[in-house]
């Protein structure tokens, strides 16, 4: 029985994605779960080794910065609070820049800032894909093809082109502000697999039960559709706060970010501006990259983890 | 291949150009302020010039862009323009035309972006598709953590990590730029070499940053092609291995690489012109950097259109030319 209803939600996607690459990832056949899928998640054994290693390797850094930001005295993130261009020393862990900052201070400071902004995005975009999401999988129609051609095109574009251009129009840069412009392209993909989800959900038997049992449009896409999306709103927020990251981090450096507030990407600009590699002032540039290595590596745990439990398939396979 | 899909492809690529001309021309005017008028300021406060009328300046501006007539006059405009590939000129270096930065700028990215995802595709292919193969040698296995490792961290960083170790504290590489500064560049032998030498750094950040991505694609399709039971056969048969591997399970478990490549390549092209950045390479993204610095608005939009437009076009090809890769795939209902 399950085996036909995939099927048909195959065939339908087929049908509605002739505009879409033959298959975007996004858009791989809707996988089976079970309805008791979210549960099974709140259970034990379900908890991967790399869920468990990512989301150690981010608690270490949030509790880095968090430790740290009651050791460090933020005036000494201003410029020519210190002795400029100091190799590490036991009074300077991390050495100064050449504008005389303590590169620990701004360190401590921006981490926190850029997982900020990291997650203000995912949550808009998370929120954004989950409405179009619902509305277009579940409703289907005129709404569900103008937000399937939006997002298939603004997939296939240079993300930084366009948040180029939002950003170098913020007159003011704030990290709330940085948020919701990269937030302005983390939509997409939550949007693409919750729809497929959707699309998959809305054919299984117990939506049927539902329906015969008197409950109405909105009652069945809360509580029938929704419990069973938990894992791929997960997945996606994930995804979609690491892409964010990423393209907050790459503003930055290229010098479209926060000028008052220190954040890794800002960091990495300031340290390029005055030429720190080709000074050899690893102390500079070298913490930034290896805090957001860090936590990008997290991140990638953390989202192989998740989508060991959002896609079934995988387990089985690897 | 069906007209129906041809057409609504082409559909597409004009979508995604709208698009991109309608977010330049609706973004700098929906915020408030002058655009023109802040960066004249900015740019005033910077050389320090005092001599220079603001006012009279940005009016003049106004008055050649049409920026005093109604909004959807502009918009018409705006487009008129961009078919004339008329994309203003640049602030920095005044009367020369946008056109000729970007032209002279947009064969950089590409032969970069080119040759790099081509090497770190092939590569990422062969690695993933070795290391679903149980008969491959037990280090492959070993090298795919570490390549997945690298591909979580941006480029853009792997850029600076290498540019500090070869290219400061071992130099053998150099540490920035194209070609040599002293070099006439004319297309002969030692020019060649001298770019493809400027090329290695900038293109190893891309291709060590994008080798586990497709290696991970590729060992999942991989798993489940050799669970196939014309594999089976195909053993069962006396092939030999080295044809089993290429013929019946690279070739059939290449395709969704193919089409991942497709949708790859947009956050590829955002982290070249990181990286190039980085570099001060002369493509797009060295240009963008003294664009930013300088306030450059026109060379920026001119910049963020060729980007989008450029790929849009690239993946209209590589969407055509998908029936010949696969004839599995026809274009139908």
């Amino acid at each position: 029985m399950s085996g036909r209803v995939g099927e048909t939600a195959r065939q339908r996607e087929g049908e509605t994605g002739l505009l879409s690459p033959p298959s975007a990832p996004a858009d791989a056949p809707p996988r089976p779960l079970a309805p008791s899928s979210a549960r099974r998640l709140r259970g034990s054994g379900r908890w991967s080794g790399s869920l468990v290693v990512g989301l150690v390797i981010l608690l270490a850094v949030l509790l880095l910065s968090v430790v740290g930001g009651w050791l460090v005295d933020p005036k000494d993130g201003i410029v020519g609070a210190v002795t400029p261009s100091q190799p590490p020393s036991a009074r300077f862990l991390l050495g100064t820049d050449s504008q005389g900052r303590d590169v620990l201070t701004m360190l401590v400071l921006g981490t926190p800032q850029t997982i900020r902004i990291g997650l203000t995005a995912g949550v808009v975009g998370v929120a954004i894909g989950l409405v179009l999401g619902l509305l277009s999988g579940y409703f289907g129609g005129w709404f569900d093809g103008t937000v399937r051609v939006l997002s298939d095109a603004l997939m296939t574009v240079p993300g930084i082109a366009i948040l180029l251009i939002i950003a170098i129009n913020v007159g003011h840069m704030t990290p709330f502000l940085m948020g919701l412009t990269v937030a302005s392209l983390s939509w997409m993909y939550p949007t693409r697999s919750i729809r497929a989800q959707v699309l998959s959900i809305r054919e299984r038997p117990y939506i049927a039960v539902a329906r015969a049992n008197g409950a109405s449009e909105a009652e069945i896409v809360f509580r029938e559709v929704m419990p069973n999306l938990l894992p791929f709103i997960a997945a996606s927020f994930v995804g979609a706060t690491s892409g964010a990251m990423l393209a907050s981090v790459g503003l930055e450096a290229l010098g479209l970010g926060t000028n008052d507030v220190h954040t890794l990407g800002t960091m990495i600009f300031w340290a390029q501006k005055y030429s720190a590699v080709l000074r050899g002032q690893w102390w500079w540039f070298g913490p930034p990259i290896a805090m957001i290595a860090t936590i990008f590596i997290g991140l990638f745990f953390v989202s192989a983890g998740v989508d060991r439990f959002a896609n079934p398939r995988l387990r089985q396979q690897t | 291949m069906s007209l129906e899909y041809l057409v609504t492809r082409v559909g597409q690529l004009l979508l995604i150009v709208f698009i991109a001309v309608t977010v330049n021309f609706l973004i700098p005017r929906a915020i408030p302020g002058d655009p023109i008028e802040s960066a004249l300021q900015t740019r005033i406060a910077m050389t320090g010039s005092t001599d220079v009328n603001v006012q009279e300046v940005a009016a003049a501006y106004r008055a050649k862009f049409g920026l005093d007539k109604p909004i959807w006059v502009q918009y018409l405009n705006y487009w008129r323009d961009i078919f004339r590939l008329d994309f203003g000129v640049s602030l920095v270096d005044f009367p020369q035309p946008v056109i000729s930065k970007v032209q002279a700028a947009l064969p950089w990215t590409l032969g970069l972006l080119g040759v790099s995802t081509a090497i770190d595709f092939t590569l990422g292919t062969l690695l993933g598709a070795l290391a679903a193969w149980p008969r491959a040698p037990s280090f492959v296995r070993g090298l795919l953590p570490p390549f997945m490792l690298l591909s979580a961290v941006p480029f853009f960083l792997l850029a600076i990590v290498l540019l500090s170790i070869f290219a400061v504290e071992l130099r053998v590489f150099p540490p920035g730029g194209g070609f040599d500064p002293v070099r006439i560049v004319r297309f002969n032998l030692p020019t060649i070499v001298d770019i493809l030498y400027h090329a290695i750094l900038p293109s190893m950040s891309l291709v060590l940053g994008g080798i586990g991505g497709w290696a991970l694609g590729m060992r999942a399709m991989m798993v489940s092609t050799l669970g196939e039971d014309y594999i089976t056969f195909a053993e069962a048969k006396g092939l030999p291995a080295r044809r089993v591997f290429l013929w019946y399970g690279m070739r059939n478990a290449l395709l969704p690489q193919v089409t991942r490549l497709a949708v790859a390549l947009g956050s590829i092209l955002s982290g070249a012109v990181l990286v190039e950045a980085m570099f001060s390479y002369p493509g797009l993204g060295g240009l963008l950097v003294g664009a930013i610095a300088g306030k450059d608005y026109f060379v920026i939009q001119g910049i963020v259109l060729m980007l989008i437009v450029s790929l849009a076009l690239s993946l209209f090809v590589v969407d055509l030319i998908y029936p010949l890769v696969d004839p599995r795939i026809r274009y139908q209902r």
